[in-house]
């Protein structure tokens, strides 16, 4: 599925890199033991380290290198073995040291790559540069005072992955498939939460475009856009500009961009030409990181099946289609929710309830599978309760809504409200007998050759007995009755 | 009697431990000497308040019998450690009024050995300096003058102020940093004793950065013995810094066992620039002599890129330091002026809260770390410093020790040498390249010029043996009888 932008003079072709910010999991800061939750009262959250005072100093936090080093595994990375934090200098108000400790020439984490499930069931894979640690910065808030800024340090010195993907996405549908699937091999790790909203998960994006073919053009990087639809959004409309600039004769220059949703354009933030010199350098105050193999053995050995490997067990294991599986896995909780329902029954079933039935009325209600009305256990028994044909397909879908606003077992609710599903074939005759009766002409058209007609026939009877004949006994007994 | 003040560490431990004196008169004893000679300018901040609390506290553990090794000694604190409570002020304007939360490792370390804080000492601003006359709370005098002459002398920098009070005898000892020389340089300027540690002996938590891969805190004191003594109390392993050792502390005053027969002491040929000063060169060979008759073995060594020591010097530490001091914005401590956006505020604080030397220094790291000349400045810088380490690891295979002179001249007057900066940082020319190195370097006053100024002679160990630095200071010092004072504590 390729995404072409038509243009005046031809066909253009989209190019897309992310650069992904992920605050690491952790109770303490990068270089300091200050709280790295998220919340409280502005700068509750900060140590002298992290205000930048004369005289700190910054100590590594083991707990967030382990961190990266396992995000690193799950992108299936190398992992370098030593790395080297860097000062990364400029100068602003929420930065109390007048740099940033990041990495830069030597990452934590080198090549690795991130698979893709499009919603076609089709994959695409997107090669991942580097991931890096580095230090957030405090929050500048111009919003709160007459004629001052206010500056909030709590977020200053917490541990952020840089994760930075080569330029391999072609579509805005492949940007946002790339950030939900990397957030999700976040979330399975548990080395970030994820949660875009509270800025936990930031995004900087380069676009660029190009003829088929051709080599890549000059880009542009769009900051901090923090949604997924948002980075799909800011994808397409600034395409769409480079295009229009070179259709227009004009050129694109390299240059820092803010994506603004409500009017959906970006705008210039600061161009090449009043872009920072750096001025990166070995930090004096850290020596280098360095580790060994047992090290990340060790960490390696506390990996959970990521989502890539639980899809292909459960197209395996389960005969899921692709798509099916991708959707079961992009949380671990939806994943063993599903495999709990599938334990010992028909995984095919146990997928179509899970996906349509149960993510549908989530979805709906705006929850989450933990939070779920209906244990697995219970959709689990209703399934049971079909496959020995104690209910109709047809009235299970009422069970599992009754289930769901009343929190009862299967049984109880067939068995209170009298949903059992009539298989005793003489009642069913009467049924049959009774409709074909009620509606001779129609009768007639079948025998005529209007065979069609027969699924009417079934709906009728089915609503005689209150949905509780079998569909497939009533079926074969009106067949039986109006075609001999 | 002998007046307290001149006593050593040494001397007034035993003095209080048999109760010939306590704490609070030794401590009140020099709280008048300090206030007698205000007229130095070694101190920016007096602390006879807390001076005087301690002492007490001091003589309850002496009584109880749980003194420190440092219990009831008063010493001066150079005002770049961070003294919870207490001014702190790096002896530059932009820090105005900062008083800190928080106490340096060091001074922590020495308090809990017992020591007695008289006060925070001048400094170069940000320890930037080798005369103490970049302090924006002016220059400090040297209690030395020339014989014959009443012209002030500079104290040597950065660590002036606690040259100076260590010499004029208003502190017992005094804690000093070393970058380039800046503890060892005023050691020898003073005539006095100046122990710069192996990198990473002592914690630079708390100490306000200049260069961080090359500041190192350590003692200043009347003789090497003190030196050990104090060295001891100050260092240790720091789990909040992480360039700290793990290493165990060995006894450093046990180290000082005058035996240093069969000790190889390497000379470097290199460290004999044309138009070395004739008395500097006597004094070299006089140290040699001392140490040969001592049962020492001397060798020639060489450290071939001793001359690029002071270009890379001046290159990695205004680096570190144009980043090290971007903190001083004014946006959360210390001086702040005001202007109509937060860049003209950075601009008119850093503008008004420098002084001259540190902006140079700014600038220099700053363009050094640019984007187009960092290959060619800073990383160029790096490789050489390896080489100069290479230089001495190579060298310490043949030896045990290297003996140098500390300081290319005695103490110069206040204000010469101020219209050239290249000038004025050759006086680091001999200690620099020990401090690329991380090597420990001890100064010791080893006789006195023509003009009866004090000249020091510096001894080089191995990382970490300090021990064998103060084994030979020790007997250095004994073998150089120096018992010259300045005249204003009846020298």
């Amino acid at each position: 599925m390729s995404y072409i932008i038509k243009g005046e003079t031809g066909d253009w072709e989209v190019v897309i890199g992310l650069e992904v910010h992920a605050q690491v999991t952790s109770q303490a800061k990068l270089f300091s033991g200050a709280s790295a939750t998220y919340g409280g009262e502005a700068n509750d959250h900060v140590s002298f380290i992290d205000a930048g005072f004369p005289g700190m100093l910054p100590v590594i936090n083991a707990y967030c290198v382990e961190q990266a080093v396992k995000t690193g595994l799950g992108l299936r990375a190398q992992i370098n073995k030593r790395s080297v934090f860097a000062r990364k200098n400029y100068f602003y108000a929420d930065l109390p040291q007048g740099y940033q400790i990041s990495q830069y020439e030597l990452p934590v984490v080198g090549v690795g790559e991130v698979v893709l499930d499009m919603p076609d069931g089709s994959s695409a894979v997107v090669g991942i540069e580097r991931l890096h640690l580095e230090q957030d910065a405090g929050k500048s808030m111009h919003d709160q005072h007459p004629s001052l800024s206010l500056i909030d340090l709590n977020r200053s010195g917490v541990a952020l992955m840089e994760i930075v993907s080569m330029p391999d996405m072609r579509s805005p549908e492949q940007a946002g498939a790339y950030v939900r699937k990397l957030r999700s091999i976040l979330r399975y790790l548990g080395t970030c939460d994820g949660n875009m909203d509270e800025g936990s998960m930031r995004c900087d994006v380069n676009v660029s475009v190009r003829r088929p073919g051709e080599g890549y053009r000059t880009r542009c990087e769009i900051k901090n856009v923090n949604s997924v639809r948002f980075v799909m959004q800011a994808i397409e409309v600034e395409a769409k500009r480079h295009v229009e600039v070179y259709e227009g004769g004009g050129k694109i220059m390299q240059e820092t961009r803010l994506f603004d949703p409500n009017k959906g354009e970006t705008r210039s933030m600061r161009s090449k030409e009043h872009a920072h010199d750096y001025r990166y350098f070995p930090d004096p105050d850290l020596l280098p990181l360095e580790f060994d193999d047992a090290f990340v053995a060790r960490i390696k050995a506390t990996l959970p099946e990521l989502p890539d490997d639980k899809k292909a067990r459960f197209m395996d294991v389960y005969g899921l289609s692709p798509y099916d599986a991708s959707v079961l896995v992009v949380e671990r909780e939806r994943a063993e929710y599903f495999e709990a329902v599938a334990k010992g029954r028909d995984g095919k079933k146990a997928a179509n309830w899970v996906i349509t039935n149960l993510f549908g009325m989530l979805n709906k209600a705006g929850l989450d599978v933990t939070e779920s009305p209906v244990a697995a256990d219970q959709l689990g028994q209703l399934i049971d309760l079909i496959e020995d044909g104690t209910v109709s397909g047809r009235l299970a879908k009422e069970v599992f809504e009754i289930m769901w606003e009343e929190r009862k077992d299967p049984a109880v609710i067939v068995e209170e409200r009298g949903m059992k599903q009539v298989t005793d074939s003489g009642a069913i005759e009467a049924a049959c007998d009774e409709v074909i009766a009620a509606n001779p002409e129609k009768a007639n058209d079948i025998r005529n050759g209007k065979e069609k007609l027969i699924a009417w026939f079934i709906g009728q009877v089915m609503k005689q007995t209150q949905g509780k004949a079998n569909p497939g006994a009533v079926q074969e007994i009106l067949k039986k009755k109006l075609l001999g | 009697m002998t007046k307290l003040t001149s006593l050593t560490i040494a001397q007034c431990r035993d003095g209080l431990r048999k109760g010939d004196f306590s704490a609070r008169e030794l401590t009140a004893t020099y709280i008048q000497a300090m206030e007698a000679h205000r007229d130095l300018n070694a101190y920016i901040t007096e602390t006879p308040d807390i001076a005087l609390s301690r002492a007490q506290d001091a003589d309850e553990r002496l009584k109880a019998g749980t003194a420190g090794a440092m219990e009831g000694i008063p010493v001066a604190i150079k005002d770049l450690f961070c003294t919870e409570g207490v001014l702190t002020t790096a002896a530059s304007h932009i820090l105005d009024g900062f008083k800190p939360g928080y106490e340096s490792t060091v001074s922590a370390n020495l308090k809990k050995a017992g020591a007695v804080m008289l006060g925070k000492t001048n400094l170069d601003e940000f320890a930037m300096g080798s005369s103490n006359m970049t302090s924006y709370y002016g220059g400090v005098k040297n209690p030395w003058k020339r014989q014959g002459e009443d012209t002030d002398l500079v104290p040597g920098g950065s660590s002036g102020g606690s040259a100076a009070a260590v010499a004029a005898h208003i502190a017992a000892a005094a804690t000093g940093t070393d970058t380039g020389g800046s503890i060892r340089q005023p050691a020898a300027f003073c005539g006095i004793t100046g122990l710069k540690p192996t990198y990473g002996r002592c914690s630079r938590w708390g100490v306000v950065a200049f260069a961080s891969s090359l500041d190192q805190a350590g003692p200043m004191t009347r003789d090497v013995r003190d030196a050990a003594i104090m060295l001891g109390a100050m260092a240790g392993h720091d789990p909040k810094d992480a360039t700290s050792a793990n290493l165990p502390l060995p006894d450093f005053e046990a180290a000082l066992t005058g035996d240093i027969r069969g000790l190889r002491v390497g000379i470097p040929k290199e460290y004999r620039p044309d138009g070395l000063d004739p008395q500097i060169q006597a004094l070299w060979d006089q140290g040699v002599e001392w140490l040969k008759a001592a049962g020492a073995e001397v060798r020639e060594i060489s450290l071939p890129h001793t001359k690029y020591a002071l270009a890379t010097y001046y290159i990695v530490a205004p680096a570190e330091c144009s980043s090290n001091l971007a903190r001083y914005d004014g946006v959360r401590f210390g001086l702040r002026v005001d202007g109509d956006s937060l860049d003209d505020m950075y601009m008119n604080t850093r503008a008004a809260g420098f002084g001259s030397e540190v902006k140079r220094r700014i600038l220099m790291g700053t363009y050094v770390l640019s984007a187009g000349y960092y290959d060619a400045y800073y990383l160029k810088a790096q490789r050489v410093r390896t080489l100069i380490a290479q230089d001495f690891a190579n060298a310490f295979k043949d030896v045990d020790v290297i003996l140098t002179p500390t300081a290319p001249s005695a103490a110069f007057g206040m204000g010469e040498n101020m219209d050239d900066p290249i000038t004025m940082y050759l006086n680091d020319v001999f200690t620099v390249p020990t401090s690329l190195a991380g090597l420990p370097g001890l100064s010791l006053p080893a006789g006195l010029d023509t003009q009866g100024l004090p000249l020091g002679l510096q001894l080089i160990g191995k990382p970490w043996d300090e021990e064998t630095v103060l084994r030979v200071g020790g007997v250095l010092e004994t073998a150089a009888g120096f018992t010259a004072k300045p005249a204003l504590v009846g020298g």
